[in-house]
């Protein structure tokens, strides 16, 4: 009887330790995501910044401006409308462009020495390194997760409990997402 | 090796080494309590014959343990105010390009690792180092030389920058002070018995009266460890940080999928040769590089490595190499 009680005990035991941690990590896991989104408005604010300041000196580049404009616009509406997939898909596009105003700078003198230019290349750096980052981090987390509801014996308690798998990062094929934010900035 | 790999082998060497330095603090403090102390107490009592029944307790064990925590709870209570006083350390301008740049660096690497931003201190001290500190990774301290800052590229910095958060969420600071209360309670242990040596008197010969010749030899490879203890628990404390470099690197290097960064920032450390004057030997086992400069770090022979807290630059650097490596060939394919 004793071992019955003490059998039913570490149960219970165990199923709360495994629920509060699937818990844990499906927090984490929305955290994260928060935090791409934080990064990514952060963005949408800077942007007309810089297309602002550098408009009159990156004479041949404005297709690329206008690029990054025009997906900026198509993102935030994307994610207005609940249009996740189409609002990362443009968020790429950004990115991209983002990337290669990134490497022109280095062409064009009078934006290298510009103090205003330069913190704004800074922050935009910075975000980039942080959307990155965040999604290399949610990515990590998510893996730990879907992982954890899946093996046995978690997946009994994931199944009771309602516990789905989310959906990781994908990168275009033709993507240098890690050779983007890699751009030097130092002087 | 790749990251992954390298990170668990430090980890498991880690758990092998605290667990020969619990095995060896309790050598020494059940023996100080055994053959010292005869910490035999009249406990419990023979329900038939109404006579007291020797019970072991380890009362200079458990003493020992807890005096030596209370110090270092002592010790922390005012580290981090000490610590910015005794630096002359200072916040960071957000408006100053270089400094801004810093701030970015660790909110970008404490997003990679997904923990609070670390509040982050400039050392106005031109050698090139870093470290952290903090008790948890919900509230964590960076310190940063302004020499760092000068000469790094953002790429560099932000891998050192990835050492140090790895630091911080590998909880080698609780670790480190986890051996910091050993080293003390077996100091304390020690220095006591060394201390009633000296006074002629053995607790040991008292009580010879009960002992055989088995426990006569075990008695004596005690006081050999307890000779010997300051040196050996040394020897394993600094085993214990050398790995934690490692696996710090090798963080850095899962953090932002860039070893080579940190690569050519260890070499730039490398060639600053003058000791970080302002960061004492207290905390370097949480530094980038040994604070009492590079001298040391170039040595690579087995007696000065014993007693380093940081492995040879040149292991480090082969090590990231090998992940620099691992990482392009997976790139590729």
């Amino acid at each position: 009887m004793t071992i019955f009680l003490i059998i039913i005990a570490i149960l219970i035991i165990w199923v709360i330790i495994s629920f509060n941690r699937l818990v844990t990590l499906r927090n984490q896991v929305k955290n994260a995501f928060t935090q791409i989104d934080i990064q990514l408005k952060r963005r949408h604010d800077l942007i007309p910044n810089l297309v602002e300041s550098v408009k009159g000196a990156m004479k041949f580049e404005q297709e690329t401006l206008t690029k990054v404009m025009e997906a900026r616009a198509k993102a935030i509406n994307a994610f207005q409308s609940g249009n996740i997939k189409e609002g990362f898909q443009n968020e790429n596009i950004i990115t991209q462009a983002l990337g290669r105003l990134f490497a022109l700078r280095e062409s064009y003198p009078e934006l290298k020495s510009n103090q205003q230019v330069s913190q704004l290349m800074e922050e935009l750096t910075a975000t980039e390194n942080k959307i990155s980052f965040a999604r290399q981090f949610y990515n990590d987390i998510t893996t730990k997760y879907n992982t954890a509801i899946e093996v046995f014996p978690t997946n009994i308690i994931a199944k009771m409990m309602n516990f789905t798998p989310f959906d990781l990062f994908e990168l275009p094929k033709d993507s240098q997402e890690r050779e983007v934010p890699k751009v030097n900035l130092s002087i | 090796m790749n990251i992954y790999e390298q990170q668990k082998k430090n980890k498991r060497l880690t758990i092998i080494i605290l667990i020969v330095f619990i095995l060896f603090f309790l050598a020494i403090g059940l023996g100080f309590d055994y053959f010292y102390l005869n910490s035999f107490l009249m406990a419990s009592y023979d329900p038939y014959s109404g006579s007291p029944q020797p019970k072991f307790v380890p009362i200079g064990t458990v003493a020992s343990l807890i005096i030596s925590l209370i110090f270092v709870l002592i010790a922390f209570t005012n580290g981090i105010k000490m610590l910015i006083s005794s630096t002359g350390a200072r916040m960071p301008d957000p408006n100053n390009l270089k400094e801004r740049q810093l701030l970015n660096v660790v909110e970008e690497m404490a997003l990679a690792a997904g923990i609070p931003r670390p509040i982050t201190y400039i050392v106005p001290d031109n050698d090139l180092n870093a470290f952290a500190t903090g008790f948890s990774p919900e509230k964590s301290y960076i310190f940063v030389t302004q020499g760092l800052i000068d000469n790094l590229t953002r790429e560099e910095l932000q891998a050192v920058i990835g050492h140090e958060i790895s630091h911080i969420r590998f909880y080698d600071i609780r670790l480190m002070t986890v051996i910091t209360v050993l080293i003390n309670a077996i100091g304390i242990i020690s220095d006591f018995m060394s201390r009633s040596m000296r006074r002629g008197y053995s607790g040991y010969r008292s009580s010879s009266s009960r002992r055989n010749n088995a426990s006569g030899i075990i008695f004596l490879i005690w006081i050999i460890f307890v000779i010997l203890a300051p040196i050996i628990s040394r020897i394993l404390a600094m085993a214990i940080s050398r790995q934690r470099e490692y696996l710090a690197d090798a963080g850095s290097a899962e953090l932002t999928r860039n070893p080579k960064a940190l690569i050519s920032a260890l070499e730039k450390i490398r060639m600053a040769i003058q000791p970080t004057k302002s960061m004492k030997d207290s905390v370097a086992h949480l530094c980038i590089t040994d604070p009492r400069g590079s001298l040391i770090e170039e040595r690579t022979d087995f007696f000065s490595n014993l007693f380093a807290t940081h492995p040879p630059m040149e292991k480090r650097i082969l090590a990231l190499k090998l992940m620099a490596y691992e990482y392009e060939k997976n790139k590729q394919t």
